[in-house]
């Protein structure tokens, strides 16, 4: 098999480059992506890359695999593998720190933006603030997210401003706090979110929904933001 | 919050709501017009009596309008998307602009011909 991997040492490499890398698999086997990296890294321990829990968890090891985005340790190779060839490069969007290890600041100060916590004005009850069972369904599909950036960095708008588009990871995130009937800080949250970028740049391109290894619909979260948007405005 | 000043109503959701109620009038006004040319006889008369009516010129200002305002907020959002470098995204927002203006004040003077 042959594995292409985005090369990038800003210390000692001008320019990023592709190094291609054969690699022997064994016979019966459909190891993930994660570990014909760990193999990789054996031949050649200058490879960097990011990894933690290795069963889709933690987030860590986002990378682009054949040209998706996607976690390497819960991604099986006979998914990605084309014509017997891996191409391995890093999270699109997002300035390269070396090799597939991506600087993932914008990414946090967007999400930072949507006050990714519960904000509740009232006295603390003795013991824990309530929440029926109807409610609590409400953030299902929302609570699950793990930060990975996947869907953020195949987002064109994104892409394009990074500074200004919080992007579907962030949004969606809003929209778990928006829909939380124990938050107190909905006004705030809307009042920070009707810009024409923060939310509206949202062209439904519908990329993070197509790569999310969670299986979430940032989408849809960013369509009740507009209906909330649109409620609070008419 | 971002700040903007160039787009067209200073709020997202403003902006929102004004490109899809304009895409309705735009495609009420295109859907009219095609009726009206395979229904009838198009010569010099019907065109003319057709634009005659204080209805269809208010009609056709409102579409001339809603061009205006979609194709400013579309138009917006791909320099800001493309056009990095704040002079030259300017300018081609500008010239976009002039030339909204430029088609609605022409459209008045030919539908009331002034």
């Amino acid at each position: 098999m042959l594995v292409s991997l985005y090369r990038y040492n800003p210390e000692t490499d001008n320019a990023p480059y592709m190094q291609d890398v054969e690699l022997e698999i064994p016979a019966g086997k459909d190891l993930m992506v994660l570990d014909v990296l760990n193999l990789i890294k054996e031949q050649d321990p200058s490879m960097a890359y990011r990894r933690s829990c290795r069963e889709g968890v933690c987030g860590s090891d986002g990378m682009n695999m054949n040209g998706k985005n996607g976690l390497a340790c819960i991604t099986p190779l006979s998914e990605v593998l084309k014509n017997n060839k891996l191409v391995l490069r890093p999270l699109p969007g997002l300035p390269v720190i070396r090799d597939l290890v991506v600087d993932m600041s914008l990414f946090y100060k967007q999400y930072e933006k949507v006050m990714p916590y519960l904000v509740n004005d009232t006295p603390a009850p003795a013991i824990e603030r309530y929440q029926s069972p109807e409610d609590r369904e409400k953030l299902d599909g929302l609570y699950e997210c793990i930060l990975c950036a996947c869907c953020s960095t195949a987002c064109p708008s994104f892409w394009w401003n990074p500074d200004k588009f919080i992007g579907p990871a962030g949004l969606l995130q809003a929209y778990r706090f928006l829909a939380d009937s124990r938050d107190t800080a909905q006004e705030e949250r809307l009042a920070n979110l009707d810009d024409p970028f923060s939310v509206f740049r949202c062209r439904g391109i519908m990329n993070c929904v197509s790569v999310c290894p969670k299986g979430l619909n940032p989408t849809r979260a960013i369509g009740h933001i507009r209906n909330l948007l649109l409620q609070r405005a008419t | 919050m971002v700040n903007s000043v160039t787009n067209l109503g200073r709020s997202g959701v403003f902006d929102w709501l004004i490109q899809r109620v304009t895409a309705y009038v735009l495609a009420l006004y295109t859907i009219f017009l095609f009726g009206f040319i395979l229904t009838s006889d198009v010569n010099y008369e019907t065109w003319s009596s057709l634009f005659d009516q204080t209805w269809f010129r208010i009609f056709t200002l409102l579409a001339l309008l809603s061009i205006g305002a979609h194709a400013w907020v579309g138009l917006w959002t791909v320099t800001t998307d493309y056009i990095k470098a704040t002079l030259p995204r300017f300018l081609v927002q500008a010239l976009c602009g002039l030339t909204m203006f430029v088609y609605v004040v022409w459209g008045i003077q030919i539908l009331w011909g002034l």
